[in-house]
């Protein structure tokens, strides 16, 4: 078998990848795989460098993974994080975000990522904070009371808009005990 | 130092007791990754933001009293490199904390069944570690210091993604929760190697705790969930126990088809093994742990009787390169370790006799 990435070696590494159910296979001169950081796999003993791995998971220009690679190379390396500076370039190159902003700066260019990464998922199940998880709540039913008054008010039932106002109001100004939160 | 009185030092308590399917699983670790709003991570941040990160937590930990454990702060700047790499050995703290972290730091409870890193790939690593498989104890135990945390930090979470962490691999539950087994059976009878893909394939990553690469000396694996995101941590501890317990069953069935099959070869090897840690005078950790491997196989299966099993769990760790170091109060080489590992096993088996 002749190497994929030079088409000129045998190939000596033969790589699966199962990712999210995807199976890719990678044959590879030593020489090829050298170069692209996959060889560190093997190389490395113990703590083989897995992040090698997921920053070329990241990198959209790895020949066999261009086509199924949704990434737009020249739209997302002008982006920069206004929480910390990072680029989406050094971020592919790192692996790893530099702050809790580099989330919302990068979103567009997420969702493939955490797929690949998490089978599939994009939407968290799990624990919700208690304390910030409260004002998370919080603000989301005051959204959605904000809504409704426009409504009200749209429809002139303005004694109905004023109600809704006065919940605002009193949701914004305080933060209810735990065991009133299920009431409402 | 006597053996004895160091020993009631480095043994934590996890290595003494027996949880749920204690003849197998030796422990349930359950580790949470936490990260402050509005500070950078620890693979970006400033020394100067590290410090902050560092003192809030001190603090924290000083001023306001948690009500489950105890902590202890621990700066690893301030540590000795022996001090520190015992700390990895016992699985404590991570070899990233001690080799790459600035201003790293941690919190340990007085049993170490808590370690709180500071500042390691995440602002937070909660982990709780239990013996036997009992991964939801060791949950409950890690939601209930994270709460905690919680109520006097702002955490990075995102409702969407959940909690954001610095490695995307990470983000959602940032649950990392893994089991340690004693897969002797299994491995004799070489259905190791088939297992793993199957259980990959479940979205379950299989390693070798000690040793190098995908060899796991001492017959000693990890077993831990891969994916964060999707599922609610109860959901990512459960799939991963019915997934040990079924392991569980298929090296019972393996470890009764070897005594029913080869019973004398099997007991031959448990012996033989025993002799060499009682006897060897130079003994390198690869050797030793495969030795201790079958000298608890052969406890398990009651052909020794008069040592604990427990002896695995504690052996594996007191003959680790630092520990031995420890011990010895300086420096070794690796020729003096191997003779130093020897002796201490000797002594150590020694002690059980005298014991029953």
């Amino acid at each position: 078998m002749i190497c994929q990435e030079c088409h000129e070696r045998p190939a000596t590494l033969h790589l699966t990848k199962v990712i999210g159910g995807e199976k890719t296979e990678v044959h590879l001169c030593e020489h090829c795989a050298q170069e692209k950081g996959e060889w560190v796999l093997h190389q490395e003993d113990f703590g083989f460098s897995f992040h090698q791995l997921l920053s070329g998971l990241l990198q959209g220009n790895t020949g066999f993974q261009e086509s199924s690679h949704p990434l737009q190379p020249g739209k997302e390396s002008q982006k920069v994080c206004s929480g910390c500076g990072m680029t989406y370039t050094t971020f592919k190159h790192k692996g790893k975000f530099g702050c809790a902003t580099c989330y919302e700066t990068f979103r567009q260019e997420f969702p493939p990522i955490v797929k690949r990464l998490h089978g599939g998922n994009t939407q968290h199940h799990g624990k919700i904070p208690k304390r910030s998880g409260e004002s998370l709540q919080r603000k989301k039913q005051v959204a959605l009371l904000k809504e409704d008054m426009q409504t009200a008010i749209s429809r002139e039932e303005f004694e109905h808009a004023a109600e809704i106002r006065d919940r605002i109001r009193s949701m914004e100004s305080f933060s209810p005990p735990p065991d009133e939160r299920g009431k409402e | 130092m006597s053996l004895d009185s160091f020993l009631s030092k480095a043994v934590s308590s996890w290595m003494n007791d027996e949880g749920p399917a204690g003849d197998i699983v030796l422990t349930s670790r359950v580790r949470l990754a936490r990260n402050l709003q509005d500070t950078p991570f620890p693979t970006v941040f400033s020394e100067e933001k590290g410090q902050i990160v560092l003192s809030r937590i001190e603090q924290l930990v000083q001023k306001t009293s948690n009500s489950h454990v105890p902590l202890e702060f621990l700066e690893l700047e301030k540590l000795q490199p022996i001090e520190k790499n015992v700390l990895v050995e016992k699985h404590l703290i991570s070899p990233h904390l001690v080799e790459e972290s600035r201003k790293g730091g941690c919190l340990l409870s007085e049993d170490e069944s808590v370690s709180i890193m500071i500042n390691e790939e995440d602002h937070l690593r909660i982990q709780c570690l239990v013996p036997g498989l009992q991964l939801n104890v060791a949950l409950n135990m890690a939601n209930q210091i994270d709460d905690w945390l919680e109520s006097h930090l702002e955490y990075a979470y995102d409702e969407q993604l959940g909690y954001l962490t610095s490695c995307p691999t990470n983000v959602g539950t940032g649950l990392r929760a893994s089991v340690m087994m004693h897969l002797p059976a299994l491995v004799l009878t070489q259905q190791m190697n088939r297992m793993i893909p199957s259980i990959n394939q479940l979205g379950l990553v299989v390693r070798g705790i000690y040793g190098e690469g995908s060899e796991a000396q001492g017959n000693i694996f990890q077993i831990s969930n891969q994916t964060t995101l999707g599922k609610s941590e109860e959901d990512i501890i459960s799939d991963l126990t019915s997934v040990v317990q079924q392991m569980i069953a298929q090296e019972r069935v393996a470890r009764e088809a070897l005594v029913q099959r080869s019973g004398i070869q099997l007991e031959d090897r448990v012996f033989r093994s025993y002799g060499v840690l009682t006897q060897a005078r130079v003994m390198e950790s690869k050797e030793a742990a495969q030795k201790l491997s079958d000298l608890r196989l052969g406890i398990d299966l009651g052909y020794i009787k008069h040592i604990n099993r427990t002896i695995l769990n504690e052996l594996m760790i007191l003959t680790q390169p630092y520990f031995l170091q420890q011990f010895a109060g300086k420096p070794l080489k690796p020729t003096e370790r191997d003779f130093r590992r020897a002796s201490l096993i000797r002594e150590r088996l020694q002690m059980e006799k005298q014991e029953s």
